[in-house]
């Protein structure tokens, strides 16, 4: 490839990222002139916020975690052609399971305790999924309403435990009791609040890019997610296997997403314990185009903005949920511009 | 008078059927749009977004102008939101469920900033004119359903009239089959002449203006105040209720019912004093019954052919 070429290439794929970003900040300047904020402070601090300092970055870093977790497992699902919304009730059963095994294990050293505890997450929370992937197998039951359905359920779970089984000793708050010192994960950059989740996100993100992308399992999945008709028939897949495996791993990776939280982040479970991580995932994995890779992208990219958010709630007094909106317009604009092409496309067939 | 306020504070069974009613009221006006939209082949996930914004709009509007504006307002900004799903998913025909889920955020994000931009960070000194129960006379007085069913809101009676209309409407006129035939064969329909893609158009901005209503029904009805996210999944419940009904309003009407019962169990638990069973799993009792429903319905209920169908011919 030519060197022009290669600008050119370089410039194409940069381009839609361009459209999107700036359409991205101009819904947002439009939300903050309706509700009379005035935008430059608001934007000033939104950007001081997600990279402003080494603090924010950090704080960049950390919020993107969860999301990359989460955001890898809807990936993960809609790949196969499973509308997992449900991340962040497996979210949420990830973080309780791992908060139970913790107060069992509290006398246990970090070096086992805490493997122990990730894991109970990551199969607490493909247990969460199996329940919509076996009505889904079962019953035919959409896994779009089952999902949701079960997220409030973990919503409701989660409030009874705090304020039950697994509630602080002094029975005040409803919360429970501080996770010790050898139950937080590590941290792997001093002076930052970088926590080995980070690394544990990227890692997974490399390997299921590979496994998808390098792997029979993978690419089996891949066709059942692309046309379960042809897999089936032509491909002799076990489309209802794969289905059910994708869905469990996708669960896994949502209730892992809860127990790094727990222990990298939060160090208690409480009510309101995720801020809608795994709804923001489903933007996530959307803007990243179901690529493991692009996850990682997107998840910093969301991670800043929801970090920038909270900058913007305490210094431009612009409520954080504004992202929400941010996070739509992103949604909406990339499935605008795919019908789009994909009409295009049509028009260009029809034609020739 | 006293021994009368006596005898219906101590009448657990009448508390409980009230609040069944209570309850199902705006799940019904959601789930009856939503019937409407599907049976155009239209599955409209964004309903939670729609309830979201007419719960701010029936704020915003009976602030300023009284209940009867409340609801007119809540109705208005169900059809905007119910715009922009349409806008992506009857034009540019995109996938229902995404554009559904992106809808949903969009309204969850702009009704928290519009409230606290309109009220402040805690909503604190909202007080929302809410409308009082009005029971018909004679009927109000009937044995055990009387009080539950005829001394309600009037927005609960509006609904033993739409409920009825809606039937008979896509039972009985042209345009009900038309609306028909577009969720079973779309190509069908255009050979009789019929435009899917507007008749779609208007199934989901009526689905958006019923949600609106439900939205502002919680509100004016029933919190007096808008707190953000106070949906809380009743647009996917509404969804659930479609499923049992089996796509048909009347049946739709007493789905809408059974998940007020279950929702009211909670009010009767706190009047009982039962303390055996923990609150928090209470709450969960809807969204665990929606989950049965859906798997006891599979298989015996057929759903529009056209449904959630993305490409249509025109």
């Amino acid at each position: 490839m030519s060197m022009h070429a290669k600008v050119k290439s370089a410039v194409t794929a940069l381009l839609p990222v361009l459209v999107f970003a700036g359409g991205a900040v101009l819904v947002l300047v439009m939300l903050l002139l309706l509700t009379g904020h005035s935008p430059g402070p608001a934007l000033a601090a939104l950007a001081r916020g997600a990279a402003g300092s080494g603090y924010a970055l950090s704080s960049t870093i950390v919020r993107s975690v969860p999301l990359a977790l989460s955001g890898l497992a809807v990936a993960l699902a809609f790949r196969a052609g499973l509308l997992n919304i449900g991340a962040e009730g497996q979210l949420l059963v990830g973080a309780c399971a791992a908060t139970a095994v913790g107060v069992a294990l509290r006398a246990t050293p970090g070096v086992i305790a805490i493997p122990v505890m990730l894991a109970a997450g990551a199969i607490a929370g493909a247990g969460w999924a199996w329940i919509a992937a076996a009505l889904r197998k079962r019953y035919g039951v959409l896994e779009v309403i089952s999902t949701i359905m079960l997220n409030f359920v973990a919503i409701n779970i989660t409030g009874w435990l705090v304020r039950g089984p697994l509630q602080e000793p002094t029975r005040i708050n409803p919360q429970s009791a501080s996770l010790p010192l050898s139950q937080q994960l590590p941290i792997v950059i001093p002076t930052t609040r970088i926590h080995v989740g980070a690394v544990v996100a990227v890692a997974l993100a490399l390997g299921l890019w590979w496994w998808l992308r390098a792997t029979a399992s993978g690419f089996r999945l891949r066709a059942v997610g692309a046309n379960p008709l042809a897999a089936a028939s032509a491909g002799k897949i076990d489309v209802s296997r794969t289905a059910m495996v994708a869905f469990l791993i996708s669960g896994a990776l949502a209730g892992l997403a809860g127990s790094v939280e727990l222990t990298g982040v939060t160090y208690a479970l409480y009510e309101n314990f995720s801020p809608g991580y795994g709804y923001t995932a489903i933007a996530v994995a959307l803007l990243a185009r179901l690529n493991p890779l692009g996850v990682l992208a997107t998840a910093l990219l969301f991670g800043a903005l929801e970090a920038g958010a909270g900058a913007m709630q305490r210094d431009a007094a612009v409520p954080s949920v504004v992202v929400s909106v941010v996070e739509a317009a992103l949604i909406l604009m990339l499935v605008a511009a795919d019908r789009w092409q994909s009409r295009a496309g049509q028009r260009l067939a029809t034609s020739s | 008078m006293l021994s009368l306020e006596l005898a219906a504070g101590g009448d657990a069974t009448g508390e409980f059927l009230a609040a069944t009613v209570r309850f199902a009221t705006p799940l019904a006006f959601a789930a009856i749009g939503e019937c409407v939209s599907e049976r155009a082949g239209v599955i409209n996930i964004g309903l939670e977004g729609a309830i979201l914004a007419g719960a701010l709009g029936g704020t915003v509007g009976a602030g300023i102008a009284g209940p009867a504006a409340g609801f007119a307002v809540g109705a208005a900004a169900g059809v905007l939101v119910a715009c922009v799903f349409a806008l992506f998913t009857v034009w540019l025909r995109a996938d229902q469920i995404i554009t559904g889920t992106a809808t949903n955020l969009l309204a969850l994000g702009m009704t928290g900033t519009l409230f606290r931009s309109l009220f402040g960070a805690a909503g604190v000194g909202l007080s929302t004119p809410t409308i009082a129960a009005v029971a018909i006379p004679g009927l109000s007085a009937l044995p055990l359903v009387g009080q539950a069913f005829f001394a309600q809101p009037v927005v609960t009676y509006a609904l033993y009239v739409l409920v009825p209309a809606v039937a008979w409407w896509m039972a009985r006129t042209h345009s009900g089959l038309a609306l028909r035939a577009v969720g079973e064969s779309p190509e069908a329909a255009i050979a009789a002449g019929v435009r899917p893609r507007m008749v779609q158009a208007c199934a989901v901005l009526f689905a958006g203006a019923m949600a609106g209503i439900a939205g502002a029904t919680l509100v004016l009805a029933q919190a007096g105040t808008f707190v953000e996210g106070m949906s809380a999944g009743r647009g996917f419940i509404a969804i659930a209720i479609v499923v049992l009904g089996r796509w048909r309003p009347l049946g739709v009407a007493a789905a809408a019912v059974l998940f007020g019962a279950a929702n009211a169990l909670q009010t009767l638990v706190q009047s009982m004093g039962w303390t055996a069973v923990p609150y928090q799993l209470i709450l969960a009792i809807p969204y665990v019954l929606t989950l049965l429903v859906l798997a006891g319905a599979s298989g015996r209920v057929a759903a529009p052919a056209a449904l959630g169908r993305r490409e249509v011919e025109q």
